[in-house]
This record gives structure tokens, sequence and C-alpha cells, in this order.
């Protein structure tokens, strides 16, 4: 007898497979609970750019056989997902949030992060708007309309993987999947109130997704819960040769760490850089995740402004190196917030790059040391709450400057080096603003388990928004 | 109008890379450029030794 979920548009990708794999529920009721709730939620929120219903009504036709078979179905079972429309979805063309590229060929098959977590039971259900070519921080979108915050529909959810926080955050999805290069996954979580991971450089592979920055982009997801980040990440884990950078690493499970807490782990705040510019609902969201973990120690990240610095320059030299003859040729035909940022950079000497991709590697010596004394750090993800859609300036430490640009200052110098990051909603009212738990090289782990004992004593939480 | 400082740059740099520029673009792409320009020019004044690595390193 198939029956409701008691919550469809809030439940959490854990109980959506445990609903599925007992039978308590089928994959294609949870599938038509989901496609109604985008139905709904979607005209305002404007987060999916392509809905894929048929495809995902066969698929969970396919899962309840299996089950009817006798068949496991995996720890994803029924679970929708959406991905930022620069993933490849087999019969849709590859947007990443470009009026350009809808002129190319459907991609012929999905992103290995789809096919992964598909294996685990997951349902594809979307493509999901973004900044155009993820040079953003905003959400916002020339060509397909701004992605809206749920909590806040005048208000920006933050890019570039602004669908993918809006959808997630709205309860369109309980999973989504998006891309981080300067901030991408981190500054939507921080706005729109949810948790979003971005691995380890490496980690995840990115091979038919549509690049940005090579030396800085990353694959991750987003939830509503940690269990359900841990789920995601640990089904999409595994080396895949067709990405160049991916590590051949083993896979790392972390669902089964997450109960091991953070006590006797290292905690301490960034400060310096870290500790400037914050408007003050920053500040309280660090002061009270600091708090709950008892993290007293204050940790100094040398020269993060340099490194903010270097990773801009090469963010602006590779992506308008990418884009170079997109921009000759078809320049009308980008948002010309994107066109005038990639031809300013096409006209930056490389000498300068060079010497930013030099200093990276200092810095990260610099960094990595860091992690001998401590297991995480703690920062701010964004300076404040969702601005407003259109706003394009705000002033830090007194000084106007540019909303577009400026989202991902704490974010940049962390992406920089890749390091892992798990961005967790503290749900202060009337708007929700994300903490950064940054740990060491490969240690996913521990971010998570600082994030899930933080659930727990009910000090971060995705708000749930009155839609 | 008055001319931004780096527009003669500008003009010249497009030109030599064969990059199109609209006259009410031309703001917005100083404006980004005096930015980058900065940020260049941080980086640029950090001391580092000669046999510095860059960050990523090519392994055949």
């Amino acid at each position: 007898m198939d029956s409701m979920l008691v919550d469809p548009a809030w439940a959490s990708a854990a109980e959506i497979a445990r609903a599925v794999n007992d039978g308590t529920i089928t994959a294609a009721r949870v599938v038509e609970e989901a496609l109604a709730t985008i139905s709904t939620r979607d005209p305002v929120l404007n987060a999916f750019t392509a809905v894929t219903d048929a495809r995902a009504r066969a698929r969970a036709k396919e899962l309840d056989q299996k089950r009817a078979q006798g068949q496991s179905l995996g720890p994803l079972a029924g679970v929708p997902f959406a991905v930022k429309n620069l993933f490849d979805v087999a019969g849709l063309p590859t947007l990443a949030g470009s009026k350009i590229n809808r002129e190319l060929p459907p991609a012929t098959c999905d992103a290995p992060l789809i096919e992964r977590l598909e294996a685990a039971g997951a349902i594809l259900i979307g493509a999901l708007n973004m900044g155009e070519y993820a040079y953003d921080f905003t959400g916002e979108n020339i060509h397909y309309g701004p992605s809206r915050n749920p909590h806040d529909r005048t208000r920006m959810t933050g890019g570039s993987s602004g669908g993918s926080g809006g959808a997630v955050a709205g309860g369109l999805v309980p999973i989504a999947l998006g891309s981080d290069t300067n901030g991408s996954i981190r500054v939507p979580s921080s706005l729109c109130g949810i948790f979003g991971l971005k691995p380890t450089y490496g980690r995840l592979p990115r091979n038919r997704s549509f690049p940005f920055v090579s030396s800085f982009d990353h694959l991750g997801p987003f939830a509503r819960s940690v269990r359900d980040l841990a789920l995601a990440y640990d089904a999409m884990q595994g080396f895949d040769p067709d990405d160049p950078v991916c590590s051949d690493r083993a896979v790392e499970p972390t669902v089964q760490q997450l109960e091991a807490g953070s006590d006797g782990l290292r905690i301490a705040v960034a400060a310096g850089y870290f500790a400037k510019g914050l408007f003050p609902e920053a500040r309280i969201a660090v002061d009270r995740v600091a708090a709950a973990l008892h993290a007293k120690a204050d940790i100094e990240i040398p020269q993060a402004a340099l490194a903010r610095s270097a990773a801009y320059l090469i963010t602006t030299i590779e992506g308008a190196s990418l884009h170079l003859e997109r921009v000759r040729k078809r320049a009308n035909d980008f948002d010309p917030a994107v066109r005038d940022r990639f031809i300013a950079a096409a006209m930056v000497p490389g000498t300068l790059a060079a010497k930013a991709q030099k200093f990276r590697r200092w810095y990260r010596a610099e960094v990595l040391n860091l992690f001998s004394g401590v297991d995480a750090i703690l920062a701010p993800a964004t300076p404040c709450t969702a601005p407003e859609i259109g706003q394009q300036t705000f002033r830090l430490d007194g000084i106007e400057m540019p909303v577009r640009a400026n989202l991902g200052v704490y974010t940049q110098p962390i992406s920089f080096i890749g390091l892992p990051v798990v961005c967790v909603p503290v749900p202060l009212s009337p708007l929700p603003i994300g903490v950064q738990i940054i740990s060491a090289p490969w240690r996913e782990d521990i971010a998570l388990r600082i994030a899930y004992a933080l659930e727990k004593l009910g000090v971060v939480a995705a708000p749930r928004p009155n839609l | 109008m008055t001319r931004n400082p780096l527009d003669d740059f500008i003009d010249a740099a497009a030109r030599a890379l064969d990059l199109p520029i609209g006259e009410t673009w031309r703001p917005a792409i100083a404006a980004n450029l005096r930015v980058t320009l900065e940020h260049a020019a941080a980086v640029e004044a950090f001391p580092l030794p000669d046999d510095a690595e860059p960050g990523p390193v090519f392994k055949a």
C-alpha cells in the first residue's frame, strides 16, 4: 500500500530512502510529490531551468520494480536531487548559466557524480539555475532571471550555485549539487541557510561538467542536514581517470564517523582578516558556533588578504582565457557584468598570474603548518545575510564595495588551496547565515563530525521558510 | 567626457588582442581592470625566492 510522506516538502534524504527501502512509500510517489512541489514553488523561486520529469518517472518505476524483485536499492533509494546546470545531463545542453551554451548539442551522457548518486538509488529530477559561467556570487542571471531566496523572495540566493541553494532551502529537493571555485557552494549555503560541502580539491571528479577555473574548480553537495550531506558525499567519492586532477585515494566513508562528535578535536577561530569587514550577524554566527564548540583559541591565517588577491587574479585570468573566443565573437550574448570582467582580465599580463601561482604554493605550506596545531578552523562564510536582488554595493568596514565580487571575501582564501569546508547554517532571524568549518586536506570527516555535533546541539539548522 | 587613465591602455590592448569594446562598456572594463591590477600589485609586492615553485606542478 503506497502512502504519503508525512511532510513531502521537508523530508530528509535519509527519511525518504528509509521509507522507499522498507516499502512504506514507492519511489514513484516520492517523485510525484517532488514534481508537485516544484510546480507550485518554482515559479516563485526560479531555481530550475529544466525539470526532467519523464526521466525521473521512468527511473522511479525502475526502482520500484527492482524492489518488487527483492533487489537492494541503495542508501539514497528514491531520493530526488537536482544539479546546477553546468553538470552534463544526458539529453540537455550544458548551459552553465549562459545563453550561448543553449546552442551546444545535448549532452550524450550524465556527469559521473550524477551516475554515482543514481547508482546509490537517487533520482535526478532537474537542472538548476546559476550565475553565468559561474563567475558570480549573487545567484542573479540576466538570461534566466534571478534565483530567489526562499526566506525572502526579494533577496539573493547567493551564487553562483543559486538554484541549488534555493531548491534545497525551499524544500523542492533534499539534495542538490553545485560547484565551488571561489565560494559558489558556500555563499549560497550561507545566504539560503542550508548545509554545503566543498570537498578537498581533487576529491570528486569534475569531468563532464562545464569548467570555470581548472586550478580551483570543485564540485559538491547541498542538503538540509549533515547526515544527508554525508550520504550524498559518500556516494560520490572515488577516482575517475577522466579528471586529471582527481585523486586516486580510496573512498573514505564519513556517515559512520558522524557520531564520533567533536570531543577531543582542536578547533580555533580564524582571526585577523576573517574578523574584519563583518556585519554584526556574521560575527554573532561565528561566536555562537565557537561558543558551542568551546573553541576559545584564535588563529591567524597568514597573508589571507593576499591569498584572496591571488585567487581573484588567477580566477579572472583563467576564466578570461577559457572564454576569450566567445567574448570576441559573441560579446553581446554575455551578461554585460561577466563580459566586462573577462575583457578586463584578458588585458592583464600573464607575468602577474604566474606570480600568483607561486604565492599559492607559499601560502599552502604556511596554512598546512597550522594544521599541526589544530584540527579545524572556524570562519565566517559571508560578510552578511542575503542582500536584496539587484543590490550593487554594500559597506564593509566603512568602504563601499561591489556585492558581486565581495560576497566571497572569506571563502576565496580557503578554496585557493583546496581545503575541505562544511558550511553550516546558523538560523538567525530574520535571515540565516553560514559559518565555515575548515579542515586539513582529505579530512572532510572532521568538518562533517563538527557540523553534526553542532546540529545535535541545535546551534545550526536549516530553517524552514514560509512558502 | 573625461578619459580614464587606463583608457589608452584599454584601447591598445583591445586592438592587439582583437577584443570588441563598446563605448558604453568602457567604464566597467576600466573599473574591473583597475581592481584586478590592484590585486596583482599586492601579490607582486610579496617577496618570493627565484626558485619558488608555482601551485600546480605538472607531473609527467
